[in-house]
């Protein structure tokens, strides 16, 4: 029927030539792939959107960064079949955490908990590969839009109508804002964020080194703060022998950052060998630098009308326990379970149900993360006296509480809390 | 459907989008109906299921089955049962329901089948349906019998029909009638006769002179905690639902 005489939709012809998807996600990043994939896996006609092209998004120099991935985490990538594609991963038996020069005081062992690893450490060019091979694997249901930037975003009775940069519009029941840390779309819909940024760099790298990690994962705190050395997959050399490989995330005050960042090679190697010790014996440099800046930042709300925010849209916290990326995927699985039950209930995905429900499923679980992880970075960022014996004190006495102890473990697991049921290994 | 969609004038059709708008906005008049639906359809497939042997994880479950959707207003039920595979028929006494219920329908791409009719006109025609629903219909109707025999004789057999209602205890009186309309505004004001709520006994009775079996019970609560609704299978003192099948 011609619906001229409604105030909306505006006009029939324009409508007709708009994309439709029952669910639009703005950015195809780590989090919003893995919830394209979640989605059309379940029979729901997803469009992901972003502006930086697929191709380019798994380069080398794209993003240096790898991804603890949680044990919680690895069973959703594993549910949803992006789990067989990574291709390779090194998985995390122990962490030992040390305050600057003085002993080992704190340790994470798995065996404690029985025989699963803590977690896997994935490359991110590895994950994003491994998405967009699930992505390809579900074209059925999902449509690719990139590179396209979303310029514009509104709601109307029926759908989110979302512009993009060459001028097309998607409609669609729900958009899904997962475009990261400076979201358009969270801004457009009017939702603040509160936060701030910390005084501190992220600087990431690859190392290679003589000698095998043996699976452990180094946190080492230093004045200007965490340093940690994350296990990797060996490499094979065009020899064939193996290159033990480690990831570095070395947090530097803001000043001090860009004077490491221009350091020629040799003289980086001399700055990050004198921050690593002597355990993995002689060190090389593998690919490029890379630097972040680092802050906390958290969304007043997560839902608006026909709109949801995921990942770092959400909440962005310090790299400092490795967990950013594991929160937005425990948005994924919940929100995929959430969605999925609204849609075999026959209702609108946008049933605001089912969003209220997500907001308070998610919202406390990530601001806990939040808070956690900005304290632990103001006690260790620093070389005060009295603080730094208060930590010592405190963690070691954590070390001999195997109680206390086991559950900071599962927290770093992602094991703990109430738990999406694709975290937990069951399918919906 | 469209056919007459087409008869009425566009200051009807303007009319009827105003009000699509409200009985479809989830946070407007409506809300608390909205915010209802989940639960009462997850009872509904659930049931429907199991007596149909369906799978839910199925897209469109329940295609190649018939339902009618007795007091059906603006849709709310009918289209998720459209949804989920159903060929719906969706009747209601009033003719401002069907227009807004025939203007969404439309705007969400669905074919439904909306009538303005009641059960009995589509007895009289011969009509069947492997499923009949009649939810929160029965307390407004003036003989609730005689409204459910026609009800059950829609039912073809081996179907199965699905009423709601509310019950007539004090407590429905401190809740569904006081409570929700004067004190949360949670609907307007005179939408129910506390006198016309229906017992659970006169609901089986009535849906016995139908030829339907009663096969269940179950009561639907508002859990304040989790600001949802519930069902409650052994709390059946406000609102509460009723499955019954046919041989
Ligand atoms: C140094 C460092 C180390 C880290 N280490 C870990 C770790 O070990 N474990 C962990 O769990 N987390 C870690 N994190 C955090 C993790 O990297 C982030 O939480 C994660 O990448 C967030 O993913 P996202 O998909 O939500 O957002 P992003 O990765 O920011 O993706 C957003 C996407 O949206 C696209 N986009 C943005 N705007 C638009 C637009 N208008 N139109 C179209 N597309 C758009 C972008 O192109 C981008 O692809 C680390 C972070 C840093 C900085």
């Amino acid at each position: 029927m011609e619906s001229k005489a409604s105030p909306h939709p505006p006009a029939s012809a324009d409508v007709a030539a708009d994309i439709a998807a029952d669910i639009a996600i703005v950015g195809g990043g780590l989090v919003g792939a893995a919830l394209a994939v979640a989605l059309a896996r379940h029979g729901i006609k997803v469009a992901v959107i972003d502006r930086v092209d697929p191709a380019a998004m798994v380069d080398e120099r794209f993003d240096g960064r790898a991804s603890a991935v949680a044990l919680s985490s690895q069973r959703l990538l594993a549910a949803i079949g992006v789990w067989s594609h990574v291709a390779a991963t090194a998985s995390i038996r122990e962490i030992r955490v040390s305050d600057g020069p003085s002993l080992f005081f704190l340790h994470y062992d798995h065996a404690q908990l029985g025989n699963e690893p803590l977690g896997f450490m994935a490359e991110n060019r590895v994950l994003r590969r491994a998405l967009a091979c699930a992505l390809q694997e579900n074209a059925q249901h999902v449509l690719r839009l990139a590179p396209a930037a979303v310029t514009g975003f509104s709601q109307d009775a029926d759908s989110a109508v979302l512009t993009l940069n060459d001028g097309r519009r998607l409609r669609a029941q729900l958009a899904i804002a997962a475009d990261g840390r400076d979201s358009l779309v969270r801004d457009l819909a009017g939702i603040t964020v509160s936060g701030w940024s910390y005084p501190q760099v992220g600087i990431v790298g690859t190392i290679g080194h003589a000698r095998p990690h043996d699976h452990i994962a180094h946190e080492h705190f230093l004045p200007a703060g965490p340093f940690a050395i994350l296990p990797l997959a060996d490499e094979r050399a065009s020899d064939g022998t193996a290159v033990h490989r480690s990831s570095l995330v070395w947090t530097e005050r803001s000043d001090a950052a860009d004077a490491y960042l221009k350091l020629d090679d040799a003289a980086f190697l001399a700055a990050i060998a004198e921050r690593v010790g002597s355990f993995l014996g002689p060190l090389h440099l593998i690919g490029p630098r890379f630097s972040h800046p680092l802050g906390l930042q958290f969304a007043s709300r997560y839902v608006e009308k026909r709109l949801v925010l995921a990942g770092d849209a959400a909440h962005g916290i310090h790299p400092i326990a490795g967990q950013g990326v594991n929160l937005g995927w425990r948005d994924v699985a919940a929100l995929t379970e959430i969605l999925v039950d609204a849609q075999r209930l026959g209702l609108d995905l946008a049933h605001p149900s089912g969003l209220a429900r997500y907001e308070r499923w998610r919202r406390a679980d990530n601001l806990l993360m939040a808070g956690v992880t900005d304290i632990l970075n103001r006690l260790f960022s620093n070389d005060v006296g009295p603080v730094r014996l208060a930590r010592d004190l405190g963690l070691g006495v954590v070390n001999r509480l195997p109680a206390m102890k086991k559950l900071l473990m599962r927290h770093a697991m992602g094991t703990v809390g109430d738990l999406p049921r694709l975290m937990r290994g069951e399918a919906l | 459907m469209s056919a007459a969609a087409d008869t009425i004038s566009p200051a009807e059709i303007a009319k009827f989008t105003e009000i699509a708008d409200t009985w479809w906005d989830p946070t407007g008049a409506f809300r608390p109906l909205h915010k209802f639906n989940p639960e009462r359809i997850r009872f509904i497939r659930d049931r429907l299921a199991a007596h149909f042997g369906r799978d839910i994880t199925e897209p469109r479950p329940f295609a190649g089955l018939r339902l009618l959707d007795v007091g059906c207003g603006g849709g709310l039920i009918s289209e998720p049962m459209a949804r989920l595979g159903f060929e719906v028929t969706g009747i209601d006494a009033g003719a401002e329901n069907i227009g807004v219920a025939r203007l969404h329908a439309e705007r969400m791409g669905l074919a439904i089948d909306y009538q303005v009719a009641a059960p009995e006109s589509l007895r009289a025609a011969g009509h069947e349906y492997d499923a009949v629903l009649a939810l929160e219909v029965v307390e407004h109707v003036s003989d609730v019998s005689a409204f459910l025999g026609a009800v059950g004789g829609l039912v073809a057999p081996g179907g199965a029909a699905i009423a709601a209602t509310l019950n007539r205890t004090v407590k429905s009186l401190l809740l569904a009638k006081i409570g929700a309309e004067y004190v949360l505004r949670w609907v307007p004001r005179g939408t129910h006769d506390w006198r016309k709520f229906v017992r659970p006994s006169e609901l089986a009775a009535g849906l016995r002179r139908g030829g339907l079996a009663l096969s269940e019970f179950s009561g639907v609560a508002y859990d304040v905690a989790r600001d949802d609704w519930k069902l409650t299978p052994r709390d059946l003192d406000v609102n509460y639902m009723a499955m019954a099948v046919k041989a």
